[in-house]
């Protein structure tokens, strides 16, 4: 009941925001300007619009996470508004928890409102809905959760700027960190492919959550993948929003 | 008489600047406020007044001591289920309008809608911003936000009220109407605990004071006992005497136009004074005996330290 209430507070707070619908508005130019691109490329027109859609989708809902999820805690603490809040019988975890489901529960909108967009293009270059490209969404979805944990998590003790500046790397380092799996199997030292194995294990792999390619072309994907990419995705945020609560639970608001 | 609020050696320190430097700002502090009273906690800027009321909150961590709100530890969901609290120049949701604002902290206390409604309806009226509901704080002046912060502080009909400087930035007619609420609050038998740096109020509504000075409480009890009842000095506004003879009365004199302040330190001079202003014609306008003030204690304590 508190989370929700927190929750729908942020949410509140979030679709007031206009941010939220500049970044909105530039994804929908983006998703309709596909169609001019699918113009001028030699191909599959529907299949460079639905490649430049799903990506426009992923990039500005990734920015749309990382922007306003780096001021959620921040700007809570910055404005003093935390010190009424805090006051009241709220535990910090559910406080937190509030913040990032607001959070969430705006994406889930946004994001909806950007495949409406691009699936009203799609319409009126094949004349039928295609839900299967739904799919590749639901994981970017799964992906801008995972994104806002990390968000949130920064906010908890840095500046907007500069969690917004980390959750960046987060997301290009988790787009790029696939590359370590290769460099895994072709490493001949043992202790090196050690490391490297390390390191592969805790940096994040965003690549999981991508499945656009595949739907694009029509490739088959095997059932356990899916579940693999949503089992990590709930065990990665979990495990970044109980840090974020270990680092919000003893902070002094001076 | 039971205690509402109690802390005993409380203590607390941080780590400031770029190479961490240690700073107590509380030193030990222990005070007891009992229940149904108003208890003023009084102290120069930087005292440590606020960190006081943020420990009782949980918004700090102490680094010693005890606080027991209502018999139930400090930091527990209970204590703050009876408690309410007005920060120093509110900083609120300035997106949400009052009624929003209200419902928003109703809900947190888990009251029902129909409640929550009739509540914000009353706290609203109770603080004059009924016609304000549906205007966003992001609108509003300092002293209507000083008041839209009051009434969340008494959303959840606590038992305890915790306001800190609740009186700043109000003009004269916002502190009286702030001050007949705190009273009022007394009448309904909550307990008030608040800082100030308006002394003149703190000494009209507290039943008792302590005073806080460089994160140690120097004096508290009840403003009576503190205030010594002693005669200072006594004015005497006095028209219709020459100056020659106003030499002779003595005491410290100053003019404006016919009328002559006197200040006569003396208490024993003043009656034959009296009798010597009205034997040469003069007329007295006034005569006020000045006791000592919560202001020249607080002001002589905080020097003294």
């Amino acid at each position: 009941m508190k989370i929700r209430t927190v929750a729908l507070n942020t949410f509140k707070e979030a679709i007031r925001d206009r941010v939220l619908y500049l970044l909105l508005f530039f994804s929908a130019v983006c998703i309709i300007l596909a169609r001019l691109l699918s113009i001028l490329t030699v191909g599959d027109r529907i299949k460079i619009i639905k490649d430049v859609g799903l990506a426009s989708i992923s990039l500005f809902g990734a920015l749309m996470a990382i922007l306003m999820g780096t001021g959620l805690v921040f700007k809570e603490i910055d404005k003093k508004t935390i010190y009424t809040l805090l006051s009241k019988p709220i535990h910090r975890f559910q406080f937190l928890l509030g913040k990032f489901f607001g959070l969430v529960l705006t994406l889930l909108i946004m994001i909806a409102l950007m495949s409406v967009i691009f699936l009203a293009l799609l319409f009126f270059h094949t004349f039928h809905i295609e839900w299967r490209i739904l799919l590749p969404i639901c994981f970017v979805f799964m992906e801008l959760c995972l994104i806002t944990s990390v968000a949130l998590l920064f906010s908890c003790f840095s500046t907007p700027i500069l969690s917004s500046l980390f959750s960046l790397s987060f997301y290009i380092i988790g787009h790029l960190s696939w590359g370590l799996e290769t460099l895994i199997k072709k490493i001949p030292s043992i202790n090196m492919r050690a490391v490297f194995k390390a390191l592969y294990t805790f940096l994040p792999d965003l690549e999981n959550f991508n499945f656009k390619t595949e739907i694009v072309h029509n490739l088959p994907i095997p059932p356990d993948i899916y579940l693999y990419s949503v089992l990590y995705g709930i065990a990665y945020t979990g495990f970044v929003l109980v840090l974020a609560m270990l680092v919000f639970r003893r902070r002094d608001f001076i | 008489m039971n205690a509402a609020l109690k802390i005993e050696s409380l203590h607390k320190s941080f780590k400031t600047g770029f190479i961490p430097k240690k700073k107590t700002i509380l030193k030990g502090i222990s005070l007891s406020v009992n229940a149904g009273e108003i208890f003023g906690y009084l102290g120069p800027n930087g005292a440590g007044k606020t960190t006081t009321i943020k420990c009782i909150l949980g918004l700090i961590f102490p680094d010693e001591g005890f606080i027991e709100v209502l018999g139930y530890p400090f930091l527990s969901l209970k204590a703050k289920e009876k408690l309410g609290f007005l920060p120093e120049n509110p900083y609120f949701y300035d997106y949400l309008s009052a009624s929003e604002f209200l419902d928003f902290y109703a809900r947190l206390f888990g009251i029902k809608r129909t409640e929550r409604q009739t509540k914000t309806r009353n706290l609203l009226r109770l603080v004059g911003l009924e016609k304000a509901a549906h205007i966003p704080l992001r609108k509003f002046s300092r002293g209507m936000l000083q008041r839209i912060g009051f009434s969340q502080a008494l959303i959840n009909d606590p038992d305890i009220v915790l306001l800190d400087e609740p009186l700043s930035g109000l003009d004269p007619i916002g502190r009286k109407e702030i001050r007949d609420i705190i009273v009022r609050l007394k009448e309904e038998g909550k307990t008030v605990f608040l800082s100030s740096h308006i002394l003149q109020d703190i000494e009209m509504i507290c039943d008792r004071v302590a005073i806080l000075v460089e994160g140690e409480i120097i004096n508290q009890g009840k403003i009576t006992e503190l205030i010594s009842e002693k005669i200072l000095f006594t004015e005497i506004i006095v028209s219709g005497i020459k100056p020659d003879d106003l030499a002779v009365l003595g005491g410290n004199v100053s003019t404006q136009g016919d009328r002559t302040l006197l200040k006569i330190h003396d208490e024993d001079r003043v009656e034959s004074i009296f009798k010597l202003i009205q034997s040469s014609g003069g007329k007295i306008h006034s005569l006020i005996p000045r006791t000592q003030t919560l202001e020249d204690i607080f002001v002589g304590m905080v020097k003294k330290t």
